[in-house]
């Protein structure tokens, strides 16, 4: 049998017919739905005489738009949103759909919860109208952002139409430096390879260093996989795969557990599996990333400075646009940047981990005076483990908003914002124009990274942080 | 159901940046009501309007200015659609009367929401696109480009000829506005075998713990 790739085994798994040319009717296994893009497709589907083929196999969560205030109800910070909410809420329970509601003890962004509920499954295809629907690829699933009319019709169909990707393997080798998360490789892969490097691909990610992250870091490389413009992103389920889904809610239990833990072991590309394109990125002398201008692609180790044109791999156009937007000019460094902001969440980094790594850089330190720091934590589970831990009440020292779990300011939803010309150190995923706000400056960072330079009121890494700067 | 797209002569508009995003193209604030329609006004609002939320034209943006009043077509810069999966985006292009996007490169969902919406996603090279827009500016409403989904080809005037490539099923999707849903379930024999056997294969993914 010749040598197949993950990518082909996930397709082939799922073929229902060939279509003609590369397209083929690929079956779903499971749909996500949000407030703010599902709700039209269930109401689409309504009106149009259509109902949900499977609905237990359909999921829905409150995460876009939901306020992260504490105190919460279904009135949002965006004016008009509670329709969005309460429409959400009455098409899910009319589908008779899993909704995880506002008040609900399980709540938060859709690609947090469905890792640790366990909905997302090794092999499983997995679809949500999301972009950053690849961040659930690190368990090993086929999991991809589509439109609403698409979700409509994996709704009414359990399948959808798709043009197979080709298949492009990273390989992510050598032994990661301590300061160096997953966020940083994301960063680094699309800069040096644009933000349309993945055009056209399905990306597996291997390699030493990724086989040493944990699940969580996992999740987030995958997750900047759509800013990669690859249709998605995935791992090959080994064993820290198993040991984080065993038990969890909708895992599979007792003999279909055993079972299921035998086939998705064997999720993993074939030695001398051939792929359309691989890379190979030496991670041993990668350092802490930060973006500098509009597009993830903009990009520069955090020691580092504003590159120059010709160093940028922006288009004339695209670079003069960034820098004027940023205000910035070419030369300048990265740690000569005051921030006014600093916010820590988002489907990116909001995990239990990431907050735990950002509550050691801020235990017994406080944010700079006149920087507004948040945290979000992804879902209400995270949330109460991270109080559990004791984190909230560093974060709360430090002088950060301590929030309900949501997307929140990860994007601008017409509600709060960070202000004009703000700049803001974000672990969330895009720094495209005003995209946390009208003219807002975003930088993307890892959470550690936000946090260190919350402290300091400039951009900077860890290791910038002098010991004498700890009060206690 | 989709009105079908086979041929578009039609002005042309430069709107050449890299990584156009869906935010800029409708802002998550214009998406003020669980709906596909009521968006063309939110269209480009960040560029479009002088201030936030308002609505006074912002005379320096292309679509603002009367030459190009009649625009069926936009001449777009690399990745154009990144970002957000919202088909707000096409919907509120095409509410404007946009009926195709030239661009070096799309990113994959926005592709995908253009062909199922009767947008024509055109790939063709950065100096194509940048030679068409040159053309276009002399004379606007008379430098017309026509878009063929028939012959997979682009034409503005004289000597200016490109043939882009689309998958067989988008074209049709395209030449026939099908409603995708009803093509599918013309299939519906083979989801159902499909689904039996993968019962036997894959029991966990239909076997679900009672909803958590």
């Amino acid at each position: 049998m010749t040598a197949r790739t993950l990518f082909e085994k996930l397709w082939t798994s799922h073929l229902v017919r060939e279509l003609g040319g590369d397209t083929a009717l690929i079956a779903i296994d499971r749909v996500f739905l949000h407030e703010r893009t599902g709700s039209v497709a269930l109401k689409s589907l309504s009106e149009s005489n259509r109902t949900i083929v499977d609905p237990a196999r359909v999921f829905c969560t409150m995460d876009h738009i939901v306020d992260t205030r504490p105190g919460r109800g279904d009135d949002t910070v965006l004016p008009g949103g509670k329709a969005f909410i309460t429409e959400t809420r009455a098409a899910a329970e009319a589908a008779r759909i899993r909704l995880f509601d506002v008040r609900d003890p399980l709540q938060g962004i859709v690609h947090v919860i469905s890792p640790e509920l366990g909905i997302v499954l090794p092999g499983a295809t997995v679809v949500c109208p999301d972009s950053h629907t690849c961040t659930q690829g690190a368990l090993g699933a086929f999991a991809w952002g589509i439109g609403s009319t698409e979700a409509e019709h994996a709704l009414a169909t359990g399948t959808l139409r798709v043009k197979k990707p080709k298949a492009m393997r990273v390989r992510f080798e050598g032994e990661l430096p301590p300061t160096v998360t997953a966020k940083d490789l994301s960063i680094a892969l699309i800069a040096r390879f644009g933000s349309v490097g993945g055009n056209g691909y399905a990306v597996e990610f291997a390699g030493a260093a990724v086989e040493a992250l944990d699940i969580e870091g996992r999740l987030t490389l995958c997750n900047m996989a759509t800013e990669f413009s690859a249709v998605t992103g995935f791992i090959a389920p080994d064993h820290k795969t198993l040991e984080y889904l065993k038990g969890r809610p909708y895992a599979p239990r007792g003999a279909d557990w055993a079972r299921a833990a035998d086939a998705w072991l064997a999720l993993r590309s074939d030695p001398g599996a051939v792929f359309d394109r691989e890379i190979v990125i030496d991670v041993s002398n990668l350092g802490p990333m930060v973006t500098w201008g509009t597009s993830p692609q903009h990009a520069v180790p955090v020691s580092g400075c504003v590159p120059a044109e010709s160093e940028s791999g922006a288009s004339p156009e695209s670079y003069q646009r960034a820098l004027a937007y940023m205000g910035l000019s070419s030369g300048i460094p990265m740690y000569d940047l005051e921030v006014g902001a600093a916010f820590i969440g988002s489907c990116t980094n909001s995990r239990v981990s990431d907050l735990r790594r950002a509550a050691e850089v801020l235990r017994g330190r406080r944010v700079a005076p006149g920087v507004r720091a948040i945290c979000v934590p992804g879902s209400m589970s995270v949330k109460r483990a991270a109080e559990a831990e004791g984190l909230d009440q560093i974060f709360k020292d430090a002088g950060f908003e301590w929030r309900e779990s949501g997307c929140s300011m990860c994007f601008f939803a017409g509600g709060e914002s960070f202000g004009a010309k703000q700049r803001v150190i974000s672990s969330t995923n895009r720094n495209f124009e005003s995209r946390q706000g009208p003219e807002t400056r975003t930088h993307i960072a890892s959470p550690e990274t936000v946090a260190a330079s919350a402290v300091l009121g400039r951009i900077a890494g860890v290791d910038q942080l002098p010991a004498q700067a700890r009060a206690s | 159901m989709t009105e079908p797209v086979r041929q578009l002569f039609a002005v042309a508009a430069p709107l050449i940046r890299a990584n156009v995003d869906t935010d800029a193209i409708i802002p998550s604030r214009e998406m003020k009501t669980v709906s596909k329609t009521g968006l063309a006004d939110g269209l480009f609002a960040g560029w479009r309007y002088t201030t936030i939320g308002g609505r006074d034209p912002e005379p320096s943006f292309v679509l603002n200015q009367a030459p190009y009043a009649q625009t069926q077509i936009l001449l777009g810069g690399e990745n154009f659609g990144c970002g957000s999966s919202r088909e707000h985006a096409v919907w509120a292009l095409h509410e404007f009367g946009i009926r195709s996007v030239i661009a070096p490169s799309f990113a994959p969902i926005f592709f995908g929401n253009c062909i199922r919406n009767g947008i024509v996603p055109v790939r063709l090279a950065a100096e194509a696109v940048q030679r068409i827009a040159s053309w276009v500016v002399i004379d606007p409403p008379v430098h017309r480009v026509r878009v063929d989904v028939d012959a997979l080809c682009v034409e503005a005037g004289e000597g200016m000829r490109w043939t882009f490539e689309l998958d067989p099923e988008s074209r049709e999707m395209l030449l026939e506005g099908l409603d995708a849903i009803d093509l599918t379930l013309k299939s519906k024999a083979d989801i159902d075998a499909f689904l039996e056997r993968d019962r036997i294969e894959r029991p966990w993914i239909y076997r679900l713990p009672e909803h958590a």
